[in-house]
């Protein structure tokens, strides 16, 4: 935990995630994805106490709350009917059209350096409305001006279905947000202790910016303590170790 | 009773050049055949991972056993890259046809159909779709201006997983699984290890039913205890066995790693968990 934030930076990530994710019906997070996965549970804490509709957080990876039961294909056939509001996509390379790249750098198909594949994006990307990127590293390697492959492009023409596809982009620097007619993203804010001219440096591609950029607002009290008490058992039951390491949290033995 | 005695029975049913359709490694992923299939040396198989994969398919290609995979992905998760995998791709000695998760089960759920395709949203625009030949973007005959992708029905060879139990007439469970069941219809024939055996016809009982599969899409089954050993396996809970993980995840860096990880664990089937 940082002494001068009075957080962890993740908790703020998390933070903005959830303000992301409000007022979705039904939101989901991928596999290694226990940052997503977090904030989605506390936009449903938002949900349920402002008595709300009910809010679904779906945790690939959870038992507890994972709920198909009809295979893999369900996630799938269920997010292309319209059922799924949020998802996350990360990508080895992110260009400033939204493209991503999770294949590799280099000619395909023998690349230099091999990624693991492209998994459900090429269709998530196009079918969920609110699809959040997010990558917790900020570099010229990652932000880049082109990706070497597009796994799955920002934006279509406009004859190719597409409800869906990208609205923001969280960094551990800032906060993008994306704009789908144009295919730009424009800098919203920056998080506590970093500065422009940091955002400036490690990204590759261009950006929009207003005149003067705020900073990011920081996770509220009562917040933290919802993270620390109620999500990181929640989180624990896909990933046990970043609920242990964030947040110190044990699984009684008994509870389960 | 199963119809296999063990896992090198099963593996040796598998014939070179054979196509596999193989579950991600939290689903079932039938280790203990793959380590038989190394141990037995095939050859030029094609592997279709449903829809990813991570330590199955890497020690395959690894061990020079694959000629071909199709897949949405090959890692070790939070364990780190699929290094075998990664040096196989970059020195082509395996094609990669690169697919995206939805269009595998779209191509698996075609075959459980038996029909020649099936359209399929997104994919348009990415470069995925550029480089798979046997993908086809078609204009919606329903609809006006509106092109859509079609992917083709796959049916492997052999459907190959670890389900939980299997009763004495052949039939096996798989639980919540339902991409294990898919997996099985699609394919021409099943092979399936099992953790244990049922006593009992688990068509009989409600609650077994549903989540069963009938032998009559099985060729073989074998019992194999912590079949999916180092990877979890959902029944009773079986955690990965991290150790091991970061162990192959270390070994298979270089050659000489990796040849000393198949010395040890596949030839020599030492078990770093049981024992």
């Amino acid at each position: 935990m940082s002494e001068d934030l009075g957080y962890h930076p993740r908790e703020l990530l998390i933070t903005s995630i959830a303000r992301l994710a409000k007022g979705a019906r039904h939101a989901a997070a991928g596999a290694q994805s226990p940052v997503p996965g977090s904030g989605l549970f506390l936009a449903q804490h938002w949900a349920e106490k402002s008595g709300g509709p009910r809010m679904q957080v779906t945790v690939l990876g959870s038992k507890k709350y994972y709920p198909f039961t009809d295979g893999g294909r369900e996630l799938f056939d269920m997010a292309g009917q319209g059922r799924l509001d949020v998802f996350f996509l990360s990508g080895g390379q992110i260009d400033g059209h939204g493209n991503s790249n999770l294949v590799g750098i280099g000619d395909y198909p023998q690349v230099d350096v091999r990624f693991p594949g492209s998994f459900g994006s090429a269709y998530l990307f196009y079918v969920v409305p609110r699809v959040i990127l997010f990558r917790e590293e900020h570099t010229r390697r990652v932000f880049v001006d082109k990706v070497d492959f597009v796994s799955t492009p920002g934006t279509s023409p406009q004859n190719v279905y597409r409800p869906g596809g990208p609205v923001a982009l969280i960094t551990p620097l800032c906060l993008f947000s994306f704009d789908r007619n144009r295919g730009r993203f424009t800098l919203e804010s920056i998080h506590a202790g970093h500065t422009l001219e940091e955002v400036l440096d490690n990204t590759g591609f261009d950006f929009d910016r207003p005149g003067t950029v705020p900073t990011t607002e920081p996770p509220s009290t009562e917040d933290l303590s919802v993270m620390r008490t109620m999500i990181a058992p929640k989180i624990a039951d896909a990933y046990p170790k970043f609920a242990r390491e964030m947040w110190g949290y044990e699984p009684k033995a008994a509870a389960s | 009773m199963p119809s296999a005695p063990d896992v090198d029975t099963l593996a040796a049913k598998v014939p070179d050049g054979s196509l596999l359709s193989w579950p991600v490694d939290y689903a079932g992923s039938p280790v203990a055949l793959a380590h038989a299939l190394v141990r037995k040396g095939a050859r030029n198989l094609r592997l279709q991972t449903i829809p990813a994969s991570g330590y199955a398919a890497d020690l395959l290609i690894g061990a020079g056993c694959v000629a071909e995979i199709e897949t949405s992905g090959v890692s070790l998760n939070e364990f780190g890259p699929a290094n075998r995998f990664a040096k196989a791709v970059k020195s082509g000695t395996i094609r990669i046809k690169d697919a995206t998760c939805p269009a595998v089960h779209a191509e698996l759920q075609a075959a459980q159909k038996g029909v020649p395709f099936v359209p399929m949203r997104g994919i348009i625009g990415s470069d995925i779709l550029k480089n798979r030949d046997d993908w086809k973007q078609v204009d919606n005959p329903f609809g006006d201006n509106d092109p859509i992708v079609l992917v083709p029905a796959v049916r492997a060879d052999f459907a190959c997983f670890h389900a939980a139990l299997a009763d004495a007439n052949g039939n096996v469970w798989v639980g919540r699984r339902g991409e294990l069941k898919t997996q099985a219809h699609a394919a021409a024939a099943s092979l399936v290890t099992v953790e244990a055996l049922y006593d009992g016809d688990l068509l009989e009982h409600d609650t077994y039913a549903a989540g069963t599969i009938p032998a009559l899409y099985l060729e073989a089954v074998a019992l194999a205890p912590q079949g999916a050993w180092p990877c979890g396996f959902w029944y009773e809970d079986q955690p990965v066995d991290e150790a091991q993980m970061q162990l192959y995840a270390k070994a298979s860096r270089t050659d000489e790693g990796f040849q000393s990880y198949l010395n040890e664990y596949v030839y020599g089937r030492r078990r770093a968990a049981a024992e």
